[in-house]
């Protein structure tokens, strides 16, 4: 099943148990529409949790650049005695 | 599967890439010393003398170990491996970029993988623990996550990096998938693994670190993002 049909579907299913909870719930229906914008919102914000929280988590390789141009001497040495000009960055 | 009997065919697709070139392929044979390896330059016809300089590692390394299979004239990457795969005499295909983002040192790993877990494909992720990135401002992080928790939300790919193009393949694997995707640039890649994770493929991945050397002159402005988009809304729809 394409990915869309699986997003549209769950989209359904969670509606369905949304309406199915509004109808049980006890709050005025004037007031029901305050709730939809509330989900929406909190969707946003947790959607930008997960961006921030990644953010903040994102795992970096400061001592890789050393360790590259490390390896870049090393293997400039090598071709160098070898006789291949590869030049200069 | 035999250990002994496994040929590994490493795909390089460059660009005026004089300098890279000769440090990646002696990188490769310094980290590959028991492995029955391979590489495939497939060069677009730089004018910088790339080629020239396959042809003098050639005299170095043997070109039975390294292959120079040129083409006219700069063509995308998708078709670069399609037309390093006719070349390849392995049982497996690596694919990994020729600027030294992508380090060597880092293939033991992903044959080990490979051999540990019997995966049909393993590919380098950035993004978890042990992996990493150098080189990326903030902006640049940012909008990687971004896109990266959008397109986990849209397409499920059971992968943590989705746009990274450093993988093992099986050669099979890889002729099955290549055909199927139509894509180009980055979301060639995306589409690449959301295909074969939809394909039922066994996917396993390992970290990798990557030094972005390009820092500053690879911009990321807002065609990328529409692009990106796009591409995600392709995915959506037809995987």
């Amino acid at each position: 099943m394409k990915n869309v049909l699986k997003l549209l579907s769950l989209l359904v299913v969670i509606s369905a148990l949304w309406i199915g909870l509004l109808q049980a719930s006890i709050i005025p229906q004037s007031h029901t529409w305050l709730l939809h914008i509330y989900f929406i919102v909190s969707l946003g914000c947790y959607g930008l949790l997960m961006v921030g929280v990644g953010l903040m988590r994102f795992p970096t390789c400061p001592q890789e650049a050393l360790l590259l141009q490390q390896d870049i001497a090393e293997a400039k040495d090598f071709l160098k005695q070898k006789g291949d000009d590869v030049g200069s960055d | 599967m035999d250990a002994e009997k496994n040929k590994y065919s490493i795909i390089v697709p460059t660009y005026n890439e004089r300098l890279n070139i000769a440090l990646i392929v002696y990188l490769i044979f310094k980290h590959l010393r028991d492995v029955d390896f391979e590489i495939i330059v497939v060069d677009d016809g730089s004018p910088d003398g790339t080629q020239e300089i396959v042809k003098q590692l050639q005299k170095l390394y043997g070109e039975d170990r390294i292959l120079l299979r040129p083409r006219a004239k700069k063509l995308g990457l998708g078709t670069a491996y399609i037309h390093g795969l006719k070349h390849a005499s392995g049982n497996f295909v690596v694919i990994m970029d020729a600027d030294l983002s992508h380090h060597p040192k880092y293939l033991p790993s992903f044959i080990k993988k490979q051999l540990e877990t019997g995966a049909s494909i393993v590919t380098g992720t950035r993004y978890v623990t042990g992996g990493g990135v150098h080189g990326w401002n903030l902006m640049r992080k940012l909008t990687s996550r971004g896109a990266n928790v959008l397109a986990q939300t849209l397409l499920w790919p059971g992968v943590s990096d989705l746009t990274g193009s450093f993988r093992l393949y099986k050669k099979s694997v890889l002729e099955d998938v290549i055909s199927s995707c139509v894509s180009k640039g980055y979301v060639f890649q995306m589409e690449m693994i959301v295909r074969a994770s939809r394909k039922g493929y066994h996917i396993e991945e390992v970290p990798i670190t990557f030094v972005d050397r390009v820092f500053g002159s690879s911009k990321l402005g807002g065609s990328e993002i529409v692009e990106y988009l796009k591409g995600l809304i392709y995915l959506m729809v037809t995987t």
